[in-house]
C-alpha cells in the first residue's frame, strides 16, 4: 500500500510536479554559479576571444536546433499524455530521445575534432570552462535521455502518464541550459 | 492526478501482506526500510558516531596545543601534517557529518511527518536513497583518513591554491577524496530537502493551514531551502577544485589565468547561508520546548516565521564578510559589513521573542529546558561577538585568530550539541518510548555546559591576545608563546577533557533509560502538537490508516482561558 502521504496534494499541484520544481530551482543555482564564475572570469580576459573563436559555432547553432527540436517533441509527448495516448506519447518521447542521441553524437565528434587538434582541458582556462559546462550540461542530458526511455517504456502500456510531464518539464531545462551556453561558449567572440 | 487514483485501488488482502512487508523485521529489512523514523534513526546514529569520531580528533589536536610533544593516548606523537588534518577534518566532520545529519536530516526526518499528521515522507524511497548516498559519503570520508598521506590537510575552508595541488596539500588522494565525499553529502542532503519542502506542502492532515505548522517544521523547510538555493555554485566550485586536482585545469590557478578568490566566494556564498541552515533546526527545537515548558503560547508565531524568512534571504548577501582581508574592495567591505549588522537584527528578535514567550509563563525546568535556555545563552555570546567580525575594521585586527574559533563554536556548540541535546531530551520518550532520567540528565547538561564556557572563553582572550590559529606548536613561535597563553590553552584543553567525561553519564542514562526506564505516554509532556497523539514510540505508518489526525487548531494553545486543561491538542474537536 502506498503512504497516505504520497496520495495528498494540500497545494492542489501533484507532488511529483512540485518536486521536479524544486529538483530544477537547485540545478539553476548550480549551473548559475557555473556560468557566473566564467562571466566573470571572461570580463577580465579579452584574451579568450582567441581560443572562443576556435569553437565551431555552425556545429554549435545545428545541436541547438536539434535540442529545440527535441523540446517540441517532448510537449507533443505530454499532449498526447493529456488525451490519454500514451502510445502517441512514448512516440514522441522516442523521437526526444533520438534528438538528445544526436546531440550527444554531434558533440561527441565536435570534441574529438577539438582534442585532435590540441585543444585540451588544460590548454587553458577558456577551454577548462568550456569542457566543464558543456560537459555538465551533456551529463544532464544523458541522464534525461536514459530517464525519458523509462518514462516511455511506461507510458506506452498507458501507465503513470502524468510522468510525461514532469520528464518534459526537465526537458526544457536542459534546453534553456543550453541557450545559456551556447552564446556563452560559441557566439561570444 | 494519476497518483490519487492508485491508492484506493490495492485490493484489501493484499493489505496486511504489504504492510508487513513495509515494516522494518530484520537486519536487512531494517537496512532498506523506507519509513521516515527508520531513516531518521539513521541519521542520527551514523551522526552521533562521527560526533565520536569528530571529538577525539578535538582531544588529540587540543592536548598537542596545550602539552605540545606529548604523546597523546592512544593517537601517539602528533605530527605538523597530522595535525592539519585533524582540524581539517575535525570542522568538515563537525559541520557535515554531525550538524546536519542530525539536526537537519534526523529530526526532519523524524518530525515532518509526525508534526503535519502524514505517515511517511511523501518520497519514502528517494528519502531511503538520501540516507545511502549521504553513508557512502561517511565511508569516503573516513577513508580519506588512512590513504597514503594522511587525510586532507588544508583547513575545511579548502582554499586553494593550498587544496588544489598535492605540491602543496602533501595529500594526493587525501584531499581528492575529501572533495568526493564532501559532494556526496551534499547530494544527499539535496536527495532530503527535496523531500522535507515537498512534505510539508503536499501532505499535511486535512484541516492544517500553513500556520498551524510547528516551527520547528517551518525552521527546518526554510534550511532545507537555503541550503538548496546556496550550495549548488559550491557544487560546480567542487567540480572545479576536483578538476584542478587530478586533471590539471587552472581555475584556481593564477598562472593559468584562473583566480583563487572566486573559491573563496563560491564556498563562503554557500558557506554563510549553512549557518542558517543548522541554525534554523536549533531555534525551532527550541521554540518547541519553551512553548511546552513554559505552558505558555508562542509569542508572535507569524513574525517568527516571517522573521525566519528574511534570514534566509539576507543570509545570501553576507558571504564577504569571512573575506575581508583576502584583498577584497574595501568599498564591497562596506557593503558586506553593512549586511552583516542588519542580519543580526532579526536573529535577535528571534532571542527576545523566545525570552517574551518566557516571560508570565509557569516554567517547568526539566532537562529540555535546561537545555533550550542554555542555548539562547550562549547562543547570545557567539551572536554577539559575530558583530565583532562583521565589522570590516574590527575583522582586520581579529581575523584568523583565536576569536574567530571561538566565536565560531560559540555559535555552533549551541547549535549542534546544544540543540540536538536538547531536541534528544525533548523526543527520547516519543522515539524510543521511555521517559529518560530526568537527575542524570541534569548532571550531564551542568557537565557539559560549565565547561564548555571554560574551553571558550580563554580561547575568546587568546584571540584578543593576537594568537594565530592553526599553529602546531605555539613554542615555535616565540612572540607567541607567552607563559599566560600556554595557561589558556591547558585550560581550555583540561576543560574540554572535564566535559568529555561527562558524555559518559549521557551514553549511560540512554542506556539505562531505555532498558529500565518508567515507559512513556503518549504524551508525557501534556504538548498539543501531533506527534504527541500517537503511540510511543509510533508504529509504522504513524496512525492507524483510519485514525489519521485532523487538525483544529494551532500548536501553541496553551492556558486558554476557560479550559480545564492548560493545554489544547491540535487534533481535538472544539
Amino acid at each position: 500500500m502506498k503512504p497516505i502521504a504520497t496520495t495528498r496534494a494540500a497545494t492542489g499541484i501533484a507532488t511529483g510536479k512540485l518536486a521536479v520544481w524544486w529538483v530544477l530551482a537547485s540545478e539553476v543555482v548550480i549551473f548559475g554559479g557555473l556560468l557566473a564564475s566564467y562571466v566573470m572570469y571572461r570580463l577580465g580576459h579579452p584574451e579568450w576571444a582567441d581560443a572562443a573563436a576556435v569553437t565551431n559555432m555552425k556545429i554549435g547553432a545545428f545541436n541547438t536546433f536539434v535540442l529545440l527540436t527535441s523540446s517540441l517533441t517532448a510537449v507533443l509527448a505530454h499532449q498526447a499524455a493529456e488525451r490519454g495516448d500514451g502510445k502517441t506519447a512514448a512516440k514522441f518521447l522516442y523521437f526526444t530521445i533520438f534528438g538528445a542521441t544526436t546531440f550527444i553524437g554531434v558533440k561527441a565528434y565536435e570534441w574529438w575534432y577539438e582534442i585532435s587538434n590540441g585543444y585540451t582541458i588544460t590548454s587553458n582556462t577558456f577551454w577548462a570552462f568550456y569542457y566543464s559546462a558543456a560537459g555538465l550540461h551533456a551529463f544532464h542530458v544523458i541522464a534525461g535521455a536514459v530517464i525519458m526511455a523509462f518514462v516511455a517504456r511506461d507510458a506506452k502500456r498507458g501507465l503513470e502518464l502524468h510522468r510525461v510531464e514532469l520528464i518534459g518539464i526537465y526537458w526544457h531545462f536542459v534546453d534553456i541550459v543550453w541557450i545559456f551556453l551556447f552564446p556563452l561558449l560559441y557566439i561570444a567572440k | 492526478m494519476a497518483e490519487l487514483a492508485v491508492a484506493p485501488a490495492a485490493p484489501a488482502p493484499a493489505h496486511d501482506e504489504e504492510h508487513a512487508h513495509h515494516g522494518p523485521q530484520g537486519w536487512l529489512k531494517y537496512l532498506w526500510s523506507t519509513d521516515h523514523k527508520v531513516i531518521a534513526m539513521q541519521y542520527m546514529f551514523t551522526g552521533m558516531f562521527m560526533a565520536l569520531v569528530g571529538g577525539f580528533m578535538a582531544y588529540v589536536f587540543r592536548m598537542q596545543l596545550a602539552f605540545p610533544g606529548m604523546e597523546v593516548f592512544p593517537f601517539g606523537m602528533v605530527s605538523p601534517g597530522e595535525y592539519n588534518a585533524l582540524v581539517t577534518n575535525h570542522g568538515t566532520i563537525m559541520i557535515f557529518w554531525v550538524a546536519m545529519p542530525v539536526l537537519l536530516a534526523a529530526f526532519g526526518n523524524y518530525l515532518i511527518p509526525l508534526m503535519v499528521g502524514a505517515d511517511d515522507m511523501v518520497f519514502p524511497k528517494i528519502n531511503r536513497l538520501s540516507f545511502q548516498v549521504f553513508f557512502v559519503s561517511t565511508i569516503v570520508i573516513l577513508a580519506s583518513l588512512f590513504v597514503e598521506g594522511g587525510g586532507f590537510a588544508g583547513a575545511w575552508t579548502a582554499y586553494p591554491p593550498l587544496s588544489a595541488s598535492a605540491e602543496y596539500n602533501l595529500t594526493d588522494l587525501g584531499s581528492t577524496l575529501w572533495l568526493i565525499g564532501v559532494g556526496l553529502e551534499f547530494v544527499a542532503f539535496l536527495l532530503g530537502g527535496i523531500n522535507f519542502i515537498t512534505t510539508l506542502m503536499n501532505s499535511r492532515a486535512p484541516g492544517m493551514r500553513a500556520f498551524d505548522v510547528p516551527v520547528v517544521v517551518w525552521m527546518i523547510v526554510i534550511a532545507s531551502i537555503l541550503f538548496m538555493l546556496s550550495v549548488g555554485p559550491l557544487l560546480a566550485g567542487a567540480v572545479m577544485l576536483l578538476f584542478d586536482q587530478t586533471l590539471g585545469t587552472g581555475f584556481f590557478d593564477p598562472a593559468a589565468g584562473g583566480d583563487p578568490i572566486l573559491w573563496q566566494h563560491l564556498f563562503w556564498f554557500f558557506g554563510h547561508p549553512e549557518v542558517y541552515v543548522v541554525l534554523l533546526p536549533a531555534m525551532g527545537v527550541v521554540a518547541e520546548i519553551m512553548t511546552t515548558f513554559a505552558r505558555k503560547k508562542l509569542f508572535a508565531y507569524k513574525t517568527v516565521i516571517f522573521t525566519v524568512v528574511a534570514t534566509g534571504v539576507l543570509s545570501f548577501f553576507v558571504w564577504a564578510h569571512h573575506q575581508f582581508i583576502a584583498g577584497i574592495d574595501p568599498r564591497m567591505a562596506n557593503v558586506f559589513t553593512i549586511t552583516t549588522l542588519l542580519i543580526s537584527v532579526p536573529i535577535a528578535e528571534l532571542c527576545f521573542v523566545y525570552i517574551a514567550t518566557l516571560y508570565g509563563g509557569s516554567i517547568r525546568l526539566n532537562t529540555p529546558m535546561l537545555w533550550a535556555l542554555a542555548f539562547i545563552a550562549e547562543f547570545l555570546i557567539g551572536g554577539v561577538t559575530g558583530i565583532f567580525l562583521g565589522a570590516a575594521g574590527a575583522d582586520i585586527y581579529f581575523h584568523d585568530t583565536y576569536f574567530v574559533l571561538a566565536h565560531f563554536h560559540y555559535t555552533f556548540f549551541p547549535i549542534a550539541i546544544v540543540g540536538t541535546f536538547a531536541a534528544f531530551t525533548y523526543w527520547f520518550p516519543k522515539m524510543f518510548g521511555k521517559m529518560m532520567d530526568d537527575r542524570l540528565g541534569k548532571i550531564h547538561f551542568w557537565g557539559t555546559i560549565i565547561p564548555f564556557n571554560f574551553i571558550f572563553i580563554p580561547l575568546f582572550v587568546l584571540g584578543m591576545g593576537g594568537q594565530h590559529r592553526r599553529i602546531y606548536n605555539y613554542a615555535h613561535f616565540p612572540e607567541l608563546a607567552g607563559d599566560n597563553f600556554q595557561l589558556m590553552r591547558v585550560i581550555a584543553t583540561i576543560s574540554m577533557l572535564v566535559m568529555l567525561a561527562f558524555q559518559l553519564v549521557f551514553f549511560y542514562n540512554c542506556w539505562k533509560s531505555w532498558r529500565a526506564g518508567k515507559k512513556a505516554s503518549k504524551n508525557p509532556w501534556k504538548a498539543n502538537s501531533l506527534e504527541w497523539t500517537t503511540e510511543s514510540p509510533p508504529p509504522h505508518g504513524n496512525w492507524r490508516p483510519d485514525e489519521m489526525p485532523v487538525v483544529y487548531r494551532g500548536p501553541y494553545e496553551y492556558s486558554v482561558p476557560g479550559r480545564d486543561d492548560d493545554y489544547w491538542p491540535q487534533n481535538s474537536p472544539a
